[in-house]
């Protein structure tokens, strides 16, 4: 309704400052691609021909493949436990509601307030004297522990429309609070937990502050090799790489947004 | 967990006196307690016990030359960024607030987009992009606009750039979720009385859009005041900010005392800053999840 209001009486010209703006910020995205398709050996747009020399080299290169498999168990043990805690919590949270569990939400989203650099220094105090510092252990409780508002924002967010007097008709047949979680509570809200674990799960694959602290040469993330990378050679290599990232991150959005247009 | 371990309700067991849904959260308050929150707590109280109890850090806040240029450097960014990044994102919230439908859809995927690449692959195309022998020095030599390439690496221009890039999205969303509710007719009615377009967008549109501007400024410059990735690739080390600066002093220094006592100052202007920003819009809102 008032955006066609708004649209009769918008001030000329500004629509083409609105697209400048957008395409400014689809820039870098952009640049990466030819970049990534250069002939030369260095950073740079391909001059005379494509090439898909850097993509070989990625996928050969034992260094970048050891990563990308660290990452991905990491990300997905760091998701498992994300996932569990933050369902778990949020539907407890819902369930209880009111002043009572304000101090426990606001708890549960303090890793998106409190920059990652500060966690990250009492972090690393604590698995030095854990000795947890460079092993998966400990970096998937780093991650697992800074996803879980993720998992509780979106499972909240989907709980808002589940109707809680279907939980009371399950509760006042009889069923306990667990046979209700499991056949009434998780099947209705499941694309959001399932949305909350995409995101947890690229929460963990991006992350680098909190991996310069707790590892070191054992654990070499995917992160950790782009950002060594950037400080010691930028090669092509890593246009190719970033490129393949980005597909795989889109890729699960893009699954992420069909789970909850079908969920509703 | 399983639905038959655990005793009916009407038995009269433990299971049956504890409210269920507290045993639901107990989980995550447990490990967030442990393995959040205590670490965070540890930090600052690292800051006042070490390397001798007192305030001894937080004296360097008056007398250190080194820490002063720090503080500064990313007071400054963390401004320039806000700024820049209410402006430019104004333009695109406007943009959306006015558009048809399909503009609508089309603008917000170029929002949306860059939030879905890593920062650290966005720091890195910046480089590829504005470097010597990169990208935009290529066309300007080649095109005749500069004699020899512009350094735009390795500096605090770089630095804004990306960070703008990284925080635009940040204020384009509460801003145009903040002029979503502002209602068009009044727009239109100042028009029909008589205002230029551009009269009723200064006298009636923007004072209606001032929250948006304040709340989205303020997460702007909060989330800019700790960011790491963008200022250590793009700055190179010339330009350091807060965030980078405690790293160097724990990685490479070892000065546990110094860099707690940023963090310490960090999080409490943080938490100063929300509290103020509390008082003018709901943050819920703010955020989008209401």
């Amino acid at each position: 309704m008032s955006e066609i209001d708004l649209k009769s009486a918008r001030v000329p010209g500004s629509p083409v400052l609105a697209w400048s703006v957008v395409l400014f910020l689809l820039l870098p995205l952009t640049v990466v691609i030819p970049v990534s398709l250069t002939d030369k050996t260095y950073l740079s747009f391909p001059e005379e021909a494509l090439s898909l020399q850097h993509y070989a080299k990625l996928a050969t290169s034992e260094a970048w493949l050891g990563s990308i498999g660290q990452s991905l168990v990491i990300a997905l043990g760091s998701t498992a436990i994300a996932v569990t805690l933050g369902t778990l919590c949020a539907i407890g949270c819902w369930r209880i509601g009111g002043a009572r569990i304000e101090l426990i939400r606001f708890l549960m989203l303090m890793p998106v307030i409190v920059p990652n650099v500060v966690y990250a220094l009492g972090l690393y105090r604590f698995w030095v004297d854990l000795r947890l510092v460079d092993t998966y252990l400990g970096v998937i409780i780093a991650h697992a522990v800074t996803g879980v508002p993720y998992v509780v924002i979106i499972v909240t967010a989907s709980l808002s429309g589940f109707d809680p007097r279907l939980e009371q008709a399950s509760m006042s047949l009889g069923a306990s609070a667990w046979q209700t979680l499991r056949a009434v509570i998780l099947p209705a809200i499941w694309p959001g937990i399932a949305s909350g674990g995409i995101f947890a799960f690229i929460h963990s694959w991006d992350e680098l502050v909190l991996v310069l602290f707790i590892a070191s040469r054992r654990i070499v993330t995917l992160p950790r090799r782009f950002w060594d990378g950037i400080q010691e050679n930028l090669d092509p290599t890593m246009a190719a790489a970033a490129v393949c990232l980005s597909i795989a991150t889109i890729g699960l959005l893009a699954l992420n947004m069909r789970l909850t247009r079908g969920g509703k | 967990m399983s639905p038959g371990s655990v005793p009916p309700r009407r038995s009269g067991g433990l299971a049956a006196r504890v409210n269920p849904y507290w045993l639901m959260i107990a989980p995550a308050v447990l490990v967030m307690g442990a393995l959040y929150l205590l670490p965070v707590l540890n930090v600052l109280a690292i800051s006042v016990t070490e390397p001798e109890p007192g305030l001894g850090n937080y004296a360097m806040l008056v007398d250190n030359a080194p820490m002063h240029r720090v503080i500064l450097a990313t007071l400054r960014v963390a401004a320039i960024t806000t700024a820049l990044a209410l402006l430019l994102g104004y333009f695109v919230a406007y943009g959306l607030a006015t558009a048809s439908p399909r503009m609508r859809g089309l603008l917000m995927i170029g929002v949306v987009l860059p939030l879905w690449v890593s920062v650290l692959i966005r720091s890195f195309s910046w480089i590829a992009i504005l470097r010597r022998q990169g990208v935009l020095n290529t066309w300007l030599v080649d095109g005749g606009l500069v004699e020899r390439p512009l350094d735009l690496l390795y500096n605090e221009l770089a630095v804004c750039i990306g960070m703008v890039h990284f925080m635009l999205p940040y204020a384009i969303l509460p801003l145009y979720a903040s002029m979503r509710g502002i209602d068009g007719r009044l727009i239109a009615a100042a028009y029909g009385l008589g205002a230029s377009r551009l009269r009723a967008f200064l006298t009636v549109f923007l004072p209606l859009s001032a929250p948006g501007i304040v709340g989205a400024g303020v997460l702007v410059f909060i989330f800019s005041l700790g960011f790491f990735v963008t200022p250590a690739i793009l700055g190179g080390g010339r330009i350091q900010m807060i965030a980078e600066y405690m790293s160097w002093l724990i990685l490479d220094r070892l000065l546990w005392g110094p860099a707690t006592m940023l963090a310490t100052v960090l999080v409490l202007a943080i938490l100063v800053l929300l509290a103020a920003l509390s008082r003018v819009v709901d943050l819920r809102k703010l955020f989008g999840a209401a």
